[in-house]
């Protein structure tokens, strides 16, 4: 039978220590995809290791004026928590994004980064993949891959990571704060995730057995000048078909600062410094937010059916980037047809 | 013991139920879980079986290695093609009230693989987890075939079909010349619509639970099902069991919509065990195995419609192109509608069908009219375009006064007060007919419209009645309610014929030891059941008014059935309402424990042969688009439905509520992806097949326009389940052009046909 243990441990060393003893071990968090996983036999731990006694529900202020987000606090509870509201609305409107009410109160902060990627073919043993069988070869090239990604994708793999609240940390370049028997270690946003390559099966570069503690948020919230827009097939419980997480500081017209994510993507949230620096020291204007826009989508390649995600994420970029700016929205079709390549 | 009231009410009040809003008598029982569904029997010595279905779309299987899976600890049988005893041989054992013509697929009765996702095999253990993972490691061979499942490939391969199921009609002969006409027309259009494969996706999965009482005993069957007399056939049919062995039980149903029209194959599978093993045997299917029968066809249309210059249509063409299976021709009616929802001198109807590597289609929520008035409706909208007239008025200048196809007379048709009702309700008139020109918080507006129809159907069946001394009144028939309030009006009848309150009746339903009544289907519930359950309470009156008129001092004595009404708990005179007996009263002053009838009704073949018997409704939609973006949203509908009598204000609401909402899924996000290279659908789960959450619903409203109709039935009810479905896709797409100018003619409308 595929029973599984359980055990709950009470201190971070010793969860890890059990991880590292058994290596069929899985982390368990909210369970929200796990549980998924393991019910379409796409994931088969023989034990669990429940990290809700951990002491890393905490959401807390840190002495650099950031936040730390406990790896075990809830995704609902980090959404509405007055300093996330206050500080991070990106963050917010990115969780709020996400899923149902229902699964966002099961779902941990640390559980969120550690989502598998969404592809119809991953999910079904019943089709070749890479990703959960090395070497088999990928179903969705070739096959039905509307919800696949335009970027970053390998020959081996091109789905996409599903999460918002990923989008908006990797806007806010939070930093993922990690523990192993090694002792703890710092890894940024952006190097958390990886892209398939030829190593479609890893999502992230988590050393064997290191357990996400918590996250944290540097200072810069980009409490002013934020948006997070989500494109999808219906207006709640649905994956991104496009999002942008668009955060800007501005002197007057003039942006001083700015981030861009995309998710929907690729393999991982995605950003490009060189499409942000096409934003700093330029006027908020949409050419700016075009030059933008296409830089972050340069090299994009689409597949039959999703190839129009590319014009779409360089929309939604422009609109987030206005909405973001608090312009106005007027609808400009001229504007919307001048920016068809 | 006869009384004569005082002060009787001067009003009637109490007990007319019929045509008032009244909560579902069921809802308590729903909201508090003791409402039981078939997987929730919980019978002693349970056994549970998963089933395993193939990886494979076409082939066989060369090698089940069921050993290694008997070995596991709590393992029971692995059910096979190699080890299923012999069974019924015939077709026609197979086949069920509503199969289609061919020969129906028989659950583990060969090595042939004819579909993706066929079921192969029944692993049954000890414990659901145990039957699960056994499920999981059972290793099954086969030898592939090529496979062609995508109709696009087929265009070429049509054929009509003869002998469709019950309630398929071919479409009609062609009647004018269509060609000359089109050609001649100063206005022309023409087009072709598509939509993919639509599953049911009811929230209860299909399950069904068989307690073996032991050996010569019959089996308890507890089925998912919308007709517990149809699964009852095709079980006892199949295993050669008698009507008495088998008891069909199917108390409430998690929602139907057609996919519990036929035996689905669990129903099979459970009975085969608990027979093989001699214990009782629970098969649930998992949400996946929803996707592995029936669907809405894959169908393509051709739309060719022509008008003059005053907007009169001149020609009308509608074709159809719908897959099936490779073993039955499962048909719908698609095109015959646009033969009749309006007036054309031209017409000329085409269906076809292609078989390919999938399962049967099966018949879903209005099945044929949803697909082929989408096609109607928005090709109507397209020729009202080009012939410069505002959509509403080009229907109002084309309506059918008479049923062309069949013609005859309509028994009643309220469609154009639909049309002007739902015209006003939604205001219509403050439409500017030009695409593009609405605008509102920097989103493009639109508003379309459409019109549907559906039939009005009364089959035959019958009920009981059961009154008892203390009051209580009991009426029973093997109907079913899928969600639909069929337990609540069926009450409201019964109360209301005899004069009862509605607290001192109870209506059972869902069991083969009741009396016969159709699958719930069709939307012919209403007039059928409703039917019935008034004919055995009107038995039932004439009994208690013969007791009563025994009693002493009757003031009922020497008076007619016809003379007398029940009333507030009253049997009282017509022509002097104070005199009157007490109807709880009437059994004991008799010293009878019980009185009890049994009847039923059937369509009055003589009354309705002359006449073409539907419903119709008018749809107006408001959206919203963001045209740079893509995303539209449904933010207001006006549904203005003619379906005779409305029994219940608030379920009839409620169903046509429903039905908007699947018209948004239909017409934004449902369908379901076919991986054409693997033969097998992809999206199957709620997570990756949407329907409509509550923040895609916005403001709907629901008009019913008064129609009396004293031909369809005698209750004058044309039922509700279908109708409001119809209209809902094409309105949204005409909407969606009215605010863009952009005509998207394949379903569903998503984020990338719009930007």
């Amino acid at each position: 039978m595929n029973s599984f243990t359980y055990s709950p441990p009470t201190a971070v060393d010793a969860a890890v220590r059990e991880r590292i003893n058994r290596p069929d071990s899985a982390y368990i968090g909210g369970g929200t995809n796990l549980i998924d996983l393991m019910k379409e036999n796409v994931a088969h731990p023989t034990h669990l290791i429940g990290l809700k006694k951990l002491p890393l529900a905490e959401i807390e202020n840190l002495p650099d004026g950031g936040l730390r987000l406990g790896a075990m606090a809830t995704n609902a509870d980090t959404a509405w928590h007055p300093e996330v509201e206050k500080r991070y609305p990106l963050l917010n409107q990115a969780i709020l994004a996400g899923a149902t009410p229902q699964l966002r109160n099961m779902a941990t902060n640390g559980g969120n980064l550690m989502q598998r990627t969404r592809c119809y073919y991953f999910y079904d043993l019943a089709t070749p993949c890479n990703k959960r069988e090395p070497g088999t070869g990928c179903s969705a090239i070739g096959g039905y891959n509307r919800i696949h990604a335009i970027l970053g994708a390998s020959e081996q793999c091109i789905a996409t990571h599903p999460s918002d609240m990923c989008v908006a940390l990797a806007a806010l370049e939070a930093v993922v704060r990690v523990s192993s028997p090694q002792g703890e270690r710092s890894i940024s946003f952006a190097n958390f995730h990886r892209l398939p390559g030829d190593r479609p099966e890893l999502d992230n570069t988590l050393r064997p057995g290191e357990l996400i503690t918590a996250l944290d948020l540097p200072k810069k919230g980009f409490a002013k000048n934020f948006t997070y827009l989500k494109l999808r097939d219906r207006s709640s419980y649905a994956f991104a078909v496009v999002s942008v997480a668009a955060a800007l500081e501005l002197d007057g017209d003039i942006i001083t600062d700015a981030r861009l994510a995309l998710g929907g993507v690729a393999h991982k949230p995605w950003r490009k410094a060189e499409a942000e620096q096409l934003l700093i020291g330029k006027p908020a204007t949409l050419v700016t937010f075009r030059q933008a826009a296409a830089e972050l989508l340069a090299g994009a390649e689409g597949h039959a059916h999703n190839a129009f995600k590319i014009e779409l994420a360089k929309r939604a970029i422009v609109r987030a980037l206005k909405q973001a700016t608090e312009m106005d929205y007027v609808l400009d079709t001229n504007a919307f047809q001048n920016s068809n390549p | 013991m006869s009384q004569t009231i005082a002060n009787p009410p001067v009003v009637r009040l109490g007990t007319d139920y019929i045509g008032k809003p009244t909560s579902r008598v069921d809802g308590t029982a729903k909201v508090t879980g003791a409402a039981k569904y078939a997987a929730e029997y919980n019978v002693p010595n349970l056994l549970y079986g998963v089933v395993v279905c193939s990886h494979i779309t076409k082939g066989r299987i060369t090698k089940i290695h069921a050993a290694d899976v008997l070995a596991v600890p709590g393992v029971v049988q692995v059910f096979s093609h190699e080890n299923v005893p012999s069974l019924a041989w015939f077709d026609h054992n197979y086949k069920d009230d509503v199969a289609p013509g061919g020969s129906p697929f028989r659950p583990l009765h060969e090595p042939e693989i004819r579909f993706n996702m066929q079921p192969v095999a029944l692993v049954v253990a000890d414990t659901f987890e145990l039957a699960r993972y056994a499920a999981s490691i059972l290793e099954i061979e086969y030898e592939v075939e090529p496979h062609e499942t995508d109709l696009e490939k087929k265009r070429d391969d049509g054929y009509e079909p003869g002998r469709g199921k019950s309630g398929w009609m071919p479409p009609p002969p062609p009647r004018g010349n269509p060609n000359q006409a089109y050609r001649k027309a100063p206005h022309q259009h023409e087009a072709e619509y598509i939509h993919l494969a639509q599953h049911h996706n009811p929230m209860e999965m299909f399950a069904t639970t068989v307690e073996w009482l032991g050996d010569g005993q019959k089996l308890n069957i507890f089925d998912k099902t919308q007709g517990a007399y149809n699964v009852q056939q095709y079980i006892t049919k199949i295993f050669g069991l008698s009507k008495e062995e088998a008891r069909v039980i199917t108390k409430y149903t998690g929602g139907g919509f057609g996919s519990g029209l036929r035996p689905q194959y669990q129903a099979f599978m459970a009975v085969l065990a608990a027979l093989e093993l001699k214990q009782s045997v629970r098969v649930s299917l998992t949400r996946q195995q929803m996707f592995s029968f029936g669907h809405r066809p894959h169908t393509l249309q051709y739309v060719k419609l022509a008008a003059d210059d005053n907007g009169t249509l001149q020609a009308l063409h509608h074709s159809a192109l719908a897959e099936t299976s490779q073993f039955e021709d499962f048909t719908e009616n698609v095109v015959n509608w646009s033969g009749m929802l309006y007036q054309c001198e031209n017409v000329k109807l085409k269906y076809q069908l292609a078989k390919a590597d999938v399962f049967s289609p099966l018949d879903m929520r209005a099945p044929g009219a949803a697909t082929g008035s989408y096609a109607l409706e928005v090709a109507m909208d397209e020729l009202a375009y080009k012939a410069g007239i505002d959509p509403l008025q080009f229907r109002l200048l084309n309506y059918a006064d008479r049923d062309q196809n069949a013609d005859k007379p309509f028994s009643s048709k309220k469609l154009r007060e639909c049309y002007h009702q739902g015209a006003a309700k939604f205001g219509w008139d403050k439409r500017n007919p030009k695409p593009r020109s609405m605008r509102k918080n920097g989103k493009l507006v639109g508003y379309g419209m459409a019109t549907g129809v559906w039939d009005a159907t009364q089959k035959k069946a019958a009920a009981k009645a059961c009154f008892t001394a203390d009051g209580r009144l009991t009426v029973s028939s093997a109907s079913n309610d899928i969600g639909t309030g069929t337990y609540t009006i069926m009450t409201q009848i019964a109360a209301q014929t005899l004069g009862l309150p509605l607290e001192a009746v109870t209506f059972v339903l869902g069991d083969t030891n009741l009396p016969e009544a159709p699958v719930q289907g069709g939307s012919w519930t209403a007039a059928s059941v409703g039917s019935a359950v008034e004919a055995v309470c009107q038995d039932l009156g004439k009994s208690l008014l013969k007791l009563a008129q025994k009693m002493d001092d009757s003031p009922l004595k020497g008076v007619d059935f016809e003379d007398v009404q029940f009333v507030n708990g009253l049997i009282r005179r017509n022509d002097d309402i104070q005199q009157s007996v007490v109807i709880r009263d009437v059994l004991q002053a008799n010293g009878e424990k019980e009185l009890t009838a049994e009847s039923g009704a059937a369509p009055d073949m003589m009354k309705q042969m002359g006449y073409s018997m539907h419903a119709h409704n008018a749809v107006f939609v408001e959206v919203q688009v963001d045209e740079e973006l893509g995303t539209l949203h449904v933010t207001r509908v006006v549904n203005a439905v003619a379906a005779g009598r409305i029994l219940n204000p608030k379920t009839a609401r409620s169903q046509v509520l429903g039905s908007i909402v699947w018209g948004i899924g239909m017409a934004l996000m449902e369908e379901t992806i076919m991986d054409h290279g693997f033969g097998r659908f992809m999206n199957h789960n709620l997570a990756e097949y949407h329907i409509p959450v509550m923040a895609d619903i916005h403001d709907l409203q629901v008009v019913f326009v008064e129609e009396e109709d004293e031909i369809v039935n005698p209750l004058g009810v044309k039922g509700i389940g279908e109708v409001g479905l119809l209209g809902v896709a094409a309105a949204i797409s005409n909407a969606a052009f009215h605010a863009t100018g952009k005509r998207v003619r394949d379903l569903p409308v998503l984020i990338n046909k719009l930007m």
